[in-house]
């Protein structure tokens, strides 16, 4: 199929119908309503569910009901909304029933702004909601990726049972891009031996409920939903590298701040100075073997993040302090520009790197000026 | 390769239009293109931009800090990408809103009269294409034909009649820019 210009959010919606997404149900917040918008026009088109809830509690809800059933369901929401759904992605998690959510992110926290930012990684990668439980979560830097990990996220969450979610900033959801989006799937639902979709026949009678009033049940839960992380960290890590070959120093960078530290290390490139970056597409499960591998050969690492470094202590577990992390931030929907992801790789290059002062501690010195 | 465009306006103006046709005729062209535009909390009346970039590999940055092209199609945008502007870059600017001229003299400031020419060709709303026309003067990248035939294979079917005039737009906005070119001297 030809490429078509598309903009982030609407692309991410018409990938999710041609996925054979059956049921949508959201709650309008900027900067993802197209989301939303495209799909109250797309799916009753189609003759498929879209519900605009009464809010992001409604919403999520309503995607925990449908997800018993097996069909493919999403939701989409940003920032001050995904708060709102926490609990509801809990119950998700704790039935052990796919679904599928995107997180559009904005400044926070409150209610912040609705300018592109990162803040959310903690809460998407290490919980939210309560109780043991991991999302898999996937970061797109462009429109063809998020197209791309659509359709990716409702397998992965149909294989393994669990909740899919998309994080992207308002950067990549408001920017069109040229994209190729794939041909249309026929709706095909699994045949499931858990879902709840109505007792036919001498079918034995299924219940689903996160519901363990035995604590041993509950933790015999827990353990099969740790033994599926650990497959999933097995085969599902993705991340895209670039001109690590050689690189000396690497940038770890997702989604936008990502894309924006690539123009930084061509620009570096230029001037003779061996710097690569790799740039996680999971952040859960993390990448963290090929960061491993790197620490044994790079001299240092940067890390750059649209938030106050919260990637920053997955690098360093990895990084095990064999070579120096550093870290440059910008927050509050504050997207930084190439040429201040450069200086810090020249900063790099010229003085002695320090790990006596958490690289945290020494970024918030370096951004006294602000 | 890489160009960086911004352009800048009152809501209305066309702005994010102008943006889209330039990134459909880079795409259409085989290159590698992003358009974002600002989307804070606007009002009517408001100031609007985009910023597209051009390359001919994967584009890191969507935003620019310095741009090398600049439309203005109103004084405060002329007032606020002035300063921003990267030296020797080219900035297009609506004279037909604004009272001043340039304030730097290590970037070529075209005055276009894009309001005046939109409305010899009989529609105000041709402002942006009269803007988009001029920008090619300094462009090597995309070319008139690219973009005539991005509007012409990406405009909905109910404004397929207004091609026309918005070749001719194009046209003399491109135009007007090459004869200001000429006075500038070598």
């Amino acid at each position: 199929m030809a490429k078509e210009l598309w903009k982030g959010n609407e692309a991410i919606a018409e990938a999710a119908v041609r996925a054979g997404l059956e049921a949508y149900f959201g709650y309008p917040i900027t900067p993802q309503t197209e989301v939303l918008e495209y799909l109250s026009r797309r799916m009753p088109e189609l003759g498929r569910t879209f519900v605009q809830a009464e809010s992001e509690l409604g919403a999520i809800n309503m995607v925990y009901g449908a997800a018993c059933t097996g069909v493919r369901v999403m939701s989409s929401s940003s920032s001050p909304g995904m708060s709102l759904m926490m609990e509801g992605i809990s119950y998700i998690a704790g039935t052990e029933v796919p679904a599928v959510l995107v997180n559009v992110m904005r400044g926070g926290p409150g209610l912040g702004n609705i300018a592109p930012a990162q803040g959310d990684y903690n809460q998407a990668v290490h919980g939210g909601g309560h109780g043991d439980y991991q999302p898999i979560v996937l970061a797109p830097a462009s429109v063809q990726e998020a197209i791309d990990l659509i359709a990716l996220s409702f397998d992965l969450a149909e294989k393994y049972r669990a909740i899919c979610m998309l994080i992207l900033d308002g950067c990549v959801g408001q920017m069109m891009e040229p994209a190729e989006m794939p041909e249309m799937k026929p709706i095909q639902r699994g045949n499931w031996d858990w879902a709840t979709d109505g007792k036919m026949g001498n079918r034995k009678r299924r219940v689903l409920s996160s519901i363990y009033l035995d604590p041993i049940e509950e933790e015999k839960m827990n353990l099969r939903l740790l033994n599926r992380w650990r497959t999933i960290e097995e085969n599902e890590v993705r991340y895209k590298e670039y001109f690590l070959d050689d690189a000396e120093i690497v940038i770890v960078g997702f989604g936008t701040a990502g894309r924006v530290a690539l123009s930084a290390v061509r620009e570096a490139r230029a001037a003779g100075i061996k710097v690569g970056l790799l740039r996680p597409i999971t952040v859960s499960p993390f990448p963290h073997k090929i960061i491993e591998q790197l620490a044994g050969r790079v001299n240092a690492f940067l890390v750059t993040e649209m938030n106050s470094g919260q990637m920053l202590e997955d690098v360093r577990l990895a990084v095990k302090g064999r070579v120096p992390v550093e870290f440059y931030g910008r927050m509050g929907g504050v997207v930084p520009f190439p040429d201040e992801i450069l200086s810090e790789i020249h900063r790099m290059t010229k003085s002695k790197l320090s790990a006596d002062i958490h690289p945290r501690d020494a970024w918030l010195d370096r951004m006294a000026h602000i | 390769m890489q160009k960086e465009i911004i352009i800048s306006g009152f809501g209305g103006q066309g702005v994010l239009f102008a943006g889209q046709v330039i990134a459909y005729a880079a795409m259409d062209t085989g290159k590698q293109v992003t358009w974002i535009p600002s989307y804070g909390p606007e009002m009517r009346g408001g100031t609007a931009n985009c910023t597209v970039v051009i390359a001919d590999h994967e584009i890191g940055s969507p935003l620019v800090k310095n741009p090398p092209l600049v439309i203005a199609l109103n004084l405060p945008s002329f007032d606020k990408y002035e300063p921003m502007m990267q030296a020797g870059g080219t900035l297009i600017v609506n004279q037909s809103m604004v009272d001043r001229g340039a304030k730097r003299d290590d970037v070529h400031v075209i005055m276009v009269p894009c309001n005046e020419i939109a409305e010899e060709i009989g529609d105000k709303k041709l402002v942006n294409m009269v803007a988009v026309g001029a920008l090619l003067s300094a462009v090597s990248e995309v070319t008139l034909k690219d973009i005539e035939k991005a509007l012409e294979g990406h405009l909905p079917a109910r404004h397929k009649h207004l091609l026309p005039k918005n070749y001719e737009a194009l046209k003399r906005g491109y135009e007007y820019a090459q004869r200001e070119w000429d006075k500038v001297p070598a």
